[in-house]
């Protein structure tokens, strides 16, 4: 598959980066130090199968099971593993909930820090300087820029990933999903929740 | 001072807001895909850790003029050049023209879920009592190192509060400047947005950092 969302800034240099790639790509394999293999595994993996529905049924899971939802919140790296989503970007998981008057919003200020396990590979703008130099000095700024709005009377706490530890957002059941079994609560999860820049979708009437 | 990090931008002014992206948007290009797996290839040989490429990466004067992906290669590169694993040349041939030197580990297709799945942990034996514990004030470090560190600049000579204990962590100061694990007790420090940003921000909000323990000093 082609470049199918080409940046205008980057147009002029994708056939070059394309080139230069593959060029370190073919070093890389005839001295022997990656497996040509493994690297199809790799990108099929975050492509396919690490992604933000992992962190979806954990936060579906926190709202459906009471008991779930303490061990969530108390040891999210065990809980969060014992759903079978555990390793490389997400050693050790700190969950944190947004309730009534307390919203969380992650950031790597530094570099791109982010739950892989459970979010995948981080987006584009996570990864940007406008979020990383807004998000802890703006937060509703950068709220706004997603076109969520908090009441002024909502504390936010912004979590700057600084070391080996991720965070994840556990955001607020919507109301109207009592009824709900956990896969479609599963669907209201949005990856945007999970870092603090969303909401979860309200279910459909 | 030598050491300039480009990558310290938080609470910086001028970069402008956020764009939003569709969820399963991931890549923009088939080459970023590659250099997603060879960087992470690369990193499972053991020749370099995380923390040196972080610093390898921040450190490029123009880090600000390249996208996410091409700062990967880029930092690849000089890694490579650096464990003189592949020359200039080389990759300017796009082919092989030195013999290969020895890596520890090649990452076979076979084990990529394994070797995922275990991930690096930087948790390791308490030898040590942590000198600070929840509910503590704390001041922060106030003077910039010259080498790479991970207490960001806004957050330098500050008051928080310890949140969290979360033990002792490979010390990504020691790590990155190639002087080992050194492990170091690491916290969740928190501040109010006004002793981050000054009395205009509302009241209530805070940001939080992890810390690790000789960034921080007890504060009476």
């Amino acid at each position: 598959m082609a470049h199918d969302h080409d940046h205008d800034d980057e147009h002029s240099e994708l056939s070059d980066m394309e080139l230069h790639v593959r060029a370190l790509r073919t070093v890389l394999e005839q001295k022997g130090y990656i497996d040509p293999a493994a690297l199809d595994v790799l990108i099929d993996t975050y492509e396919t199968k690490i992604g933000p529905r992992n962190g979806a049924r954990v936060v579906a899971r926190s709202w459906k099971d009471e008991a779930y939802r303490k061990w969530l919140l108390s040891d999210a790296t065990a809980a969060i593993a014992s759903l079978g989503y555990h390793g490389r970007q997400g050693e050790m998981i700190v969950a944190v909930e947004n309730t009534a008057s307390v919203h969380n919003l992650v950031v790597c200020t530094l570099c791109s820090c982010y739950p892989w396990p459970v979010l995948g590979l981080p987006p584009t703008w996570y990864k940007s300087a406008p979020y990383r130099a807004r998000a802890v000095k703006d937060p509703r700024g950068v709220l706004a820029d997603f076109g969520v709005q908090l009441p002024e009377s909502v504390a936010i706490r912004v979590w700057d990933s600084t070391s080996e530890v991720r965070y994840l957002v556990v955001p607020q059941r919507p109301t109207g999903s009592e009824h709900l079994s956990e896969e479609q609560l599963a669907d209201l999860v949005t990856r945007d929740s999970m870092i603090g820049t969303g909401l979860a979708k309200a279910p459909a009437p | 001072m030598t050491y300039q990090s480009h990558a310290d931008v938080g609470g910086q002014e001028g970069y402008g807001s956020v764009t939003p992206e569709p969820e399963g948007e991931l890549f923009h290009a088939d080459w970023e895909r590659v250099a997603l797996a060879i960087t992470l290839a690369m990193g499972a040989t053991g020749t370099w850790s995380l923390d040196e490429s972080r610093s390898v990466r921040e450190t490029f004067p123009d880090y600000h003029s390249l996208t996410y992906y091409q700062l990967w290669i880029r930092g690849l590169i000089a890694l490579l050049k650096r464990y003189d694993l592949v020359g200039e040349d080389e990759v300017a041939a796009g082919r092989m023209l030195h013999a290969a030197r020895t890596v520890k580990r090649v990452l076979r297709a076979a084990d990529v879920p394994t070797v995922l799945a275990k991930g690096a942990p930087t948790l390791r034996p308490a030898d040590s009592t942590a000198l600070f514990a929840v509910g503590d004030q704390v001041l922060t470090r106030a003077t910039a190192v010259d080498h790479h560190t991970r207490l960001p600049g806004y957050a330098r000579g500050k008051s928080g509060r310890i949140t969290a204990v979360y033990g002792p962590h490979v010390f990504a100061d020691a790590q990155a400047q190639g002087q080992g694990e050194q492990p170091q007790w690491l916290y969740n420090v928190a501040f109010t947005a006004r002793e981050l940003w000054g009395e205009e921000c509302d009241e209530t909000s805070t940001v939080s950092i992890d810390a690790w323990e000789p960034y921080l000093e007890p504060q009476s």
